[in-house]
């Protein structure tokens, strides 16, 4: 990187991993050991696995015997539909779910549950839903914790009570969530969640489906040994899951940091739209994970605006990390009703337990500095 | 699956291995178990005149546990007599060694051996005490 | 929690337990994990993201990465798809191409017995779950599949032939080349499990026809959690994603990369690229000097599988009279399994032997050591000596070798179940 300093708004993408974490890996990638082996070298390995088994199960208020590590939190949103829509469950889906959730509901003929124009899936649309399946019809309800892109929270504690009221079971793609808000599964009644390593300060290539259904009502995506009581069969990921472990553990701190994370954030948003009348902030009306902004300049096209920032030195995005390359506006923004126009000029910034006050305003210079450049321009268009 | 310090400490110096002349009148001898299964259980024991047992041996194809339990009830069945070793039951022997659960048949083998032994042994004595009479 | 020690043998000082279960997993080369370490600290970048340059040093990692893994295996680098592992390659390789295919008059494939247990059951998920037909090709003596068998099997539904390259029990090496031929001859998909095979033994996809192949990163001294599939492009092999969500990996496995994992396979592929003539040279001088000595003085011990066709990293002893089990306790200095690590915990003896037809009282003797790169000589002369110990004096309490010494032929006693 060309830049003497680089500021990183890109937690929500991936998150740097914490000096604890890697020394673990490092731990465990130098100790190694298959976790299945009965010699001594692989009882270590073993646990190594369930003490990180049971550090991860605690973040999300769940048992340690609850916890299906997989390559991430791709495959164990994947692990969950495809294993109950094996079980002949319909795939009920929020319209803003992260695409490892909605590609994979679309190839499985779910239906799709709208959001009204905060980006927020109302109860009663739920209910409207499920009272449409009938009585013989098993559910199952995904609906993500926060979104990845706008940070909007959804009501996850009513959803899952209507979904029980109907006899559904209810999941939740946490992954944006854990450890940045408390999240309890118990508490919140949802019956399988979704984490991933690298969301949470740990390594990429590791996370987990927590589900307290029995293991039995359920079938892996993979066949092979009996690895994660045979739903996620393969050698598990001794380093990854070590990792992951001490991540999960650190990541508490990070709970009592949010306040913290929250304030810089409105810093920020509060910087740009005093500066700028024009700029719109998706998603400001409803409740946010405290680290996450996700807005418009209008006039100025996503991509312009992220090349820019990192020719400054600063990491943001345009909205998920993975539609490779695609420049297509966000369809969580237009689920949430918002025209194309604003929706192709929205950048997201994220910020984590290595950002400070400088550089949020480092950005907000930055930004501000793009805006006279190009942004004016638009606005006497706007005006126009 | 770690195993109990009484195990190991009964694998790695196993009492009383080594057999006695079977055809000998106070020895009783039980065969247990079978290769093909991964077990084979060899106990004898050596009962004197008041129908106590005054020795025993054993020789054992298995795994750790097998062998922890083959030498443990050895040890156990010595000095009791006949009736009394007859009532030892594989659960006393799990418990003592704390046997996984996975290896809880290799208690049940060991039961199995002593009462195979002790059923050899009467069977044997029955057959002289009936030559005896016979002559 | 580390129960590792020291010992003092002949005038050396080693480290215990001695590792001689390489196929169950192999130790991080140290130079793997130099280069993946960065990855895991200062370069955090998603490798997807396309925004920033954090993205883009990751991304130009993963690729780098790729390269190296394709070049291992004659490859081209957009062949290569990352997955979380062997059993995952696997399972893409036969249910992606099984399902893809299915639609066009395609439901019958062809493995063998003594495959890995994820293919194993991949295929009977087909079976059971699928429709498909599948044919298990069973296994001469000497553990390799009969390639007449082979001929004889193929139908015009059949859609791929799955062997894998080298086993991880015993160590045998299928005809790979011929396989190919055959395959290719009658349009049909080769994959070959190559998790024990690929860095061990010079494998070329192109010469030997090979369309899928698995490959494992901690079983060639690189990290768990990541492997690859080689997925032919000309003629090109369509696969039916088993994850979606993101697209990544051409749409075939979709979910974030992890960068230090991939930069961890790439270097471990390359490593073994280069030095694979030599590991493999002081790999079979340290299995012959180690069978040797064994076979030198204890009676009665067999080796399992070809003597020929094999990697020498893995040698699968049956010690005659000696359970496994209780010969493992004697040898707790040598960390060595008694077949593939995610059965161990089973009190079966190993199906793989079974199916060389080796008599069930006989599997229930065997131990399969595995040399790698960081066994030493001193290491294998230390096992030796343990080895023997042991089995001399599990021998001296086994009631079968005291029956085999008077002459009983065990066989003639009746037995009971239990």
């Amino acid at each position: 990187m060309s830049q003497s300093r680089t500021i990183y708004l890109d937690y929500n993408a991936t998150a740097p991993v914490k000096p604890a974490v890697v020394e673990a890996v490092a731990q465990a990638l130098a100790t190694g050991g298959n976790p299945s082996s009965v010699h001594s070298t692989g009882r270590n390995a073993r646990i190594a696995v369930e003490n990180a088994r049971e550090k991860v199960a605690s973040l999300l208020g769940a048992s340690a015997g609850d916890v299906i590590f997989t390559s991430g939190g791709t495959e164990a949103n994947n692990l969950c539909l495809r294993s109950f829509h094996e079980a002949g469950r319909k795939l009920l889906v929020s319209a803003v779910e992260h695409p490892s959730v909605m590609t994979t509901a679309l190839a499985l003929g779910a239906t799709i549950i709208p959001v009204d124009q905060n980006g927020v899936v109302q109860p009663d649309s739920l209910a409207e839903l499920l009272e449409a399946e009938g009585k013989d019809q098993s559910v199952l309800v995904s609906v993500m914790a926060a979104n990845n892109e706008t940070g909007v929270l959804q009501p996850i504690q009513e959803l899952a009570d209507i979904a029980h009221q109907y006899g559904a079971l209810m999941h939740t793609d946490a992954v944006q969530v854990a450890g940045k808000i408390p999240f309890d599964m118990k508490v919140l009644n949802v019956d399988l969640a979704t984490i991933s390593a690298h969301k949470t300060c740990g390594p990429a290539g590791t996370g987990a489906l927590i589900t307290s259904v029995q293991v039995g009502k359920m079938q892996g995506i993979q066949t092979g040994g009996g690895q994660e009581k045979g739903l996620r069969p393969g050698t598990e990921n001794l380093a990854g899951i070590a990792g992951f472990g001490v991540a999960a553990e650190l990541a508490a701190d990070d709970l009592a940091r949010t306040d913290e994370i929250e304030a810089l954030r409105d810093s920020l948003e509060r910087q740009i739209s005093d500066f700028a009348l024009d700029v719109r902030i998706f998603g400001a009306d409803t409740a946010r994970v405290g680290n996450t902004s996700c807005f418009a300049m209008p006039g100025v096209d996503s991509e312009v605006q992220v090349m820019s920032f990192d020719l400054e030195g600063i990491a943001i995005s345009a909205g998920a990390a993975c539609s490779s390359g695609k420049v297509s506006a966000s369809p969580v923004l237009l689920a949430m009703g918002v025209d194309e126009t604003a929706a192709s000029s929205a950048i997201r910034v994220s910020l984590g337990w290595g950002t400070t006050q400088d550089d949020i305003d480092e950005f907000v210079a930055a930004w501000k500095a793009l805006y006279g450049r190009l942004g004016q321009k638009s606005e006497e268009l706007t005006a126009a | 699956m770690a195993y109990s310090d009484k195990l190991i400490e009964h694998y790695e110096n196993p009492l009383n291995i080594g057999s006695f002349e079977k055809d000998d009148d106070g020895v009783g001898t039980g065969l247990v178990g079978a290769p093909a299964c991964g077990d084979v259980m060899k106990l004898q024991i050596k009962v004197n005149p008041e129908g106590i047992i005054e020795d025993a041996k054993f020789k054992t194809f298995g795994c750790g546990s097998a062998i922890a339990s083959s030498s443990l009830v050895t040890e156990w069945v010595k000095g009791k007599s006949l009736d009394e070793a007859g009532e030892i039951k594989n659960t006393d022997i799990a418990e003592e060694l704390a046997l996984p659960p996975v290896k809880i048949h290799c208690s049940v083998l060991a039961e199995d051996a002593i009462k195979a032994a002790i059923s050899d042994y009467k069977e044997k004595s029955a057959a002289i005490a009936k030559g005896e009479a016979a002559e | 929690m580390n129960e590792q020690s020291h010992v003092e043998f002949k005038g050396e000082n080693m480290k215990t337990p001695i590792y001689m279960d390489y196929q169950a997993t192999t130790p991080m080369d140290p130079r793997v994990v130099e280069v993946m370490m960065p990855y895991f600290g200062a370069k955090y970048g998603n490798p997807h993201s396309r925004s920033h340059s954090f993205g883009w040093e990751a991304e130009e990692a993963v690729e780098a990465a790729r390269a190296q893994v394709a070049s291992l295996i004659g490859a081209s680098p957009k062949e290569i798809i990352f997955t979380s592992g062997a059993t995952e390659s696997n399972n893409l390789a036969l249910k992606g191409a099984a399902m893809f295919y299915r639609d066009k008059g395609k439901d019958h494939i062809i493995t063998s017995v003594t495959e890995h247990k994820c293919v194993l059951d991949t295929c009977r998920h087909l079976e059971q779950e699928e429709g498909f037909k599948v044919t298990y090709l069973p296994v001469q003596e000497n553990g390799l599949i009969s390639l007449d068998a082979l001929k004889d099997a193929i139908t015009d539904r059949t859609v791929l032939v799955s062997i894998m390259a080298v086993h991880n029990e015993i160590g045998v090496i299928q005809p790979l080349a011929e396989i190919g031929r055959i395959c290719r001859e009658n349009k049909i998909f080769f994959h070959t499990d190559a998790a024990q095979g690929a860095g061990k033994i010079p494998l070329d996809v192109n010469e030997m026809n090979i369309d899928l192949m698995s490959i494992s990163g901690h079983k060639i001294y690189g990290p768990m959690g990541i492997g690859a599939l080689f997925v032919r492009r000309k003629p090109r092999v369509r696969l039916r994603p088993l994850i979606n969500g993101g697209g990544q990996e051409r749409g075939m496995r979709s979910g974030t990369l992890s960068p230090p994992l991939c930069v961890g396979l790439g270097e471990a592929c390359a490593i073994a690229e280069a030095e694979m003539a030599s590991d493999n040279e002081r790999i079979r001088l340290l299995a012959k000097r180690f069978h040797t000595a064994i076979n030198d003085r204890l009676p009665e011990v067999i080796l399992n599988g070809d003597d020929e066709h094999r990697f020498w990293g893995n040698i699968n002893l049956s010690f005659a009279y000696v359970e496994g089990e209780s010969l493992m306790m004697g040898i707790r200095d040598l960390a060595v399994s008694s077949g593939s690590a995610c059965t161990s915990a089973s009190l079966e003896p190993s199906y793989v032997l079974r199916s060389l037809g080796v008599e069930e009282e006989m599997a229930h003797t065997s131990i399969r050591f595995g040399i790698g790169r960081f066994t030493t000589e001193a290491e294998i002369d230390y096992a030796v000596e343990h080895i023997v110990k042991a089995v001399e004096k599990l021998r001296a309490m086994s009631p079968l070798w005291e029956m085999a010494q008077e002459g009983i032929d065990i066989k003639s006693i009746e037995w009971a179940d239990h």
